[in-house]
């Protein structure tokens, strides 16, 4: 009988079964939520000044709201969505949201029915939802002209000028500025035609997976502020007062990055180990 | 979920599910993900669908010709229909019309303000005095890591002495880049999961709170 040769350590590490990380990747993120722990998070300058933007959009003064994302990147982009509804809306604010993503509204029209739920707000008077237009570019651009142009109905159907809010209101110069939440090219689209064309101020809040790509923007003044991810989200969260899934978000980023870190390192140090082995061979 | 109606616990429990069979994947494919799969791409197929007719041909095409009289949407109207032309042997180049219409816009209105908004703005963004504060020193260093990378793709030149140094720094700046890209991916990956299982976590809870 032939004797089953044992495999080094460093030979069993770098050959480990994918499931075996996924489950305890999965461990990772299924204690921390089970748990429930909260752990503060350092807050940066990009996510402060939209928070300050948000804080001062008082009294009766609009901010445009871009729900141009998906169930997919929900995750990330619900929690900001959520902060800044609550905080304009605590301040006296109201909001003016729009969505470019053909799977936004649906998921829009379920926050905004709750959140205004909870805080007393009314359709109309403190918040208008114009829905979904396709062509994103093309959109914008007419936004700028006057929202009835792509929007001549509210995403409910109501004619827009009959509703109190939009009195007075017919393009980018009435509002304070416009914060897109996007998980796509809908935020390349805000900057080349919402600030570059018009000059309206715009704000980003995007998925992790893009962040990298619009800080450029950040530092040429093309966005006064950014919210990447859903590390931006607990940030939010955290300048607001507010204990959200962002906040929840941020205990299983944690421990998940930390498995992350360690199979890095140990897969490294097992490919050195190995080498080093070899060489001696 | 708290304090869900019977309504809403049936049909988080049917998320519930399809999250779980969607999940099973993992493990190896299924056939069971494969239904939940082909049940996704139709569901958002049809909505999609649906949601264009009432949102550009409702809008654009019934209300403003059949009840407004507005009859130059009728102008749009015929260069939509000339596009299905591309179909026909005979008359395909009918649909030319309407490309050319729809790139001649296109581009009239794209390249110039691409221009502005990736070139012109991003060049003011990058060169600008240094001042001797925290933020000047950011924007030197990110002024030196972007002639350094650039430096690492002149190939007119082999990359010794100065040009192999700043191109050595270079490709330090860029693999700095990757990580920060590669980092906020997996944060973004894992969001996705996160929120799934606190969804099922809140799902089992109001179940649990419901049944007992």
């Amino acid at each position: 009988m032939a004797e089953r040769k044992s495999k080094a350590w460093y030979d069993r590490m770098l050959s480990v079964d994918r499931r075996w990380i996924y489950l305890i990747m999965g461990l990772a993120v299924v204690v921390p939520v089970i748990w429930e722990m909260y752990i503060p998070v350092t807050e940066s300058s990009e996510v402060r000044d939209v928070y300050e933007f948000s804080d001062d959009v008082t009294d009766g003064e609009i901010v445009l709201l871009a729900i141009d994302y998906d169930p997919s990147t929900m995750a990330e982009l619900h929690p900001m969505t959520e902060a800044i509804l609550r905080q304009v809306w605590r301040n006296g604010g109201r909001v003016l949201l729009s969505s470019l993503s053909q799977f936004g509204p649906a998921m829009a029209d379920e926050i905004l029915t709750r959140i205004a739920g909870e805080m007393d707000v009314e359709y109309g008077v403190d918040y208008v939802f114009l829905g979904y237009k396709p062509y994103p570019a093309i959109t914008i651009l007419a936004m700028g002209a006057d929202f009835r142009v792509p929007f001549p109905t509210d995403y409910y159907g109501n004619n827009v000028d009959e509703l109190p809010m939009m009195e007075g209101v017919h393009n980018f110069d009435d509002v304070e500025g416009v914060i897109a939440l996007a998980s796509g090219t809908a935020a390349d689209y805000w900057i080349t035609y919402g600030n570059a064309k018009y000059g309206v101020p715009v704000a980003l809040g995007v998925t992790g997976v893009m962040a990298s790509d619009y800080y450029p923007y950040l530092q040429s003044g093309q966005l006064f502020g950014l919210i990447p991810g859903i590390k931006g989200a607990a940030e939010y969260e955290q300048m607001a007062g507010i204990r959200g899934e962002g906040a929840r978000g941020i205990p299983y980023q944690t421990t998940s990055h930390a498995v992350i870190l360690f199979f890095i390192v140990m897969t490294n140090v097992a490919f050195f180990a190995r080498r080093a082995a070899q060489r001696r061979r | 979920m708290e304090g869900a109606t019977t309504g809403e616990l049936f049909w988080g429990g049917i998320a519930a599910l399809v999250t779980l069979a969607i999940f099973s994947f993992l493990y190896k494919d299924n056939p069971v993900f494969k239904v939940v799969e082909r049940i996704w791409v139709g569901v958002t197929t049809g909505y999609w669908t649906m949601l264009l007719y009432h949102t550009s041909f409702t809008d654009k095409v019934i209300t403003p010709i059949f009840e407004r009289g507005q009859y130059f949407y009728l102008f749009p109207v015929i260069l939509g229909i000339l596009m299905w032309f591309r179909l026909s042997k005979t008359y395909g180049f009918l649909a030319r019309y309407s490309l050319a219409f729809y790139i001649g816009i296109s581009t009239g209105i794209f390249i110039p303000l691409t221009i502005k908004t990736a070139i012109l703005y991003q060049l003011h963004g990058t060169i600008r005095p240094i001042e001797p504060t925290w933020t000047g020193l950011m924007f030197a260093l990110a002024f030196i890591g972007i002639i350094c990378s650039l430096s690492y793709f002149f190939f007119s030149k082999e990359h010794k002495g100065l040009l192999g140094v700043s191109s050595k720094i270079g490709i330090y700046t860029l693999m700095i880049g990757f990580g920060t890209g590669f980092g906020l991916t997996v944060m973004g990956r894992v969001a996705l999961l996160g929120q799934r299982v606190s969804f099922l976590h809140d799902y089992i809870a109001s179940l649990l709170g419901a049944l007992f």
